[in-house]
């Protein structure tokens, strides 16, 4: 981020395509070694949504409507630990706020300046992490009028692999027995602790993770159902000033 | 059976816990990007409290879970996770490659111990 857009030249097969091509093209776009890591994860949000009580239709409803499996973990095992509607909500928006950046980041490369806007607010509904890096590798060398349709397959293709795999997983974590069932609830903590190293651009973020780690457990045994609430408000406040005041040391 | 039940009720907190506390932040974004710099204050500290928020829940579901991981003996889940995390700088910094060793070393660890 920050840097130019990579000089690459646009794709032979957007010479002359429509935008209806390249809604196509982004729907071919989506097999590829990120999404499989999705789709592996989505496996593992099903496993985890049998494992704390939903049917099979509360699984699938909650990958449709949020979209961002950091939230979805975080709404699934608020419940599993008796969290009331609140605590949930405050936690999972929590979450969701590292939404707003990457939106806010996408956008302008996706928008050819022309189109109306509600699309705009329609596409953002997929936007997650995986969806923004692979979109914001592949967006760039499109020429503009394209992009948004590209994008739109992508997503499409992308929801259906993971609402697919949430099934998937809820069947399988059904009928295994429970320690490979345990292998894939597994996925999710891993998949998120390792997303959080590679994303991290800067000493607050790495700073965050840490001090997130520590005080996670730590408030969970101290203040039960606002915790992860807490941990992110005061972690990321605490890992937010600490880099800010030693740069400034630094600086002077 | 999850606290919430499975009735009209628990779409309402799924919904309202899910979507509604989800979906501002993303209109926010597409509203904001028209008029805020990239590189604002204000987004590296909205980052820096929902990694934060991330970590805390990675600890909380490998220190203190819920359901299935609760039956796994707890230095398995963190031998599986370290080694996860080794497998991932050893493998070049691929997800799949990590994601992938953490899970088999917690299921092979369990049959290996459990016999």
């Amino acid at each position: 981020m920050g840097q130019g857009e990579p000089v690459t030249q646009p794709p032979e097969w957007t010479k002359g395509a429509s935008r209806g091509d390249a809604f196509w093209r982004g729907i071919g776009g989506v097999p590829s070694t990120p999404v499989l890591v999705v789709v592996i994860t989505f496996l593992g949000f099903g496993a985890l949504a049998h494992d704390v009580g939903f049917d099979i239709y509360q699984a699938a409803f909650v990958t449709a409507v949020v979209f961002a499996l950091p939230g979805q973990v975080v709404l699934a095992d608020e419940i599993a630990h008796g969290a009331g509607l609140l605590a949930a909500a405050f936690a999972v928006t929590l979450t969701a706020v590292r939404l707003l950046p990457l939106v806010f980041s996408l956008m302008p490369v996706m928008r050819d300046g022309k189109s109306p806007r509600w699309p705009e607010f329609v596409l953002s509904h997929f936007t997650a992490i995986t969806l923004w890096i692979e979109a914001m590798r592949r967006l760039p060398p499109l020429p503009r009028n394209l992009r948004m349709p590209y994008f739109a397959g992508f997503s499409a293709g992308l929801s259906a692999g993971t609402m697919s795999a949430t099934i998937l997983g809820y069947h399988l974590a059904a009928q295994l027995p429970p320690q490979i069932a345990a292998g894939f609830v597994f996925l999710t903590p891993i998949y998120f602790f390792l997303s959080l190293i590679a994303t991290a651009v800067g000493g607050a973020d790495r700073m965050a993770l840490a001090v997130g780690t520590v005080l996670g457990p730590a408030l969970f045994l101290l203040a039960p159902g606002y915790d992860l609430f807490l941990t992110g408000l005061i972690g990321g406040s605490a890992a937010y000033f600490m880099v800010r005041r030693r740069k400034r040391g630094a600086g002077s | 059976m999850s606290e919430i039940g499975h009735g009209v009720w628990s779409y309402v907190f799924l919904f309202t816990a899910g979507f509604v506390a989800t979906q501002p932040w993303r209109y926010l974004g597409v509203i904001l990007s028209r008029n805020v710099q990239e590189d604002a204050e204000i987004l590296v500290w909205v980052r820096a409290v929902s990694t934060s928020l991330v970590a805390g829940l990675v600890a909380r579901m490998v220190l203190l879970p819920a359901g299935a991981l609760a039956a796994v003996p707890l230095e398995i889940r963190l031998g599986a996770f370290a080694l996860g995390v080794a497998a991932y700088y050893g493998g070049g910094q691929r997800l799949i490659i990590g994601v992938g060793a953490a899970a088999a070393a917690l299921i092979a660890a369990q049959y290996g111990l459990g016999g």
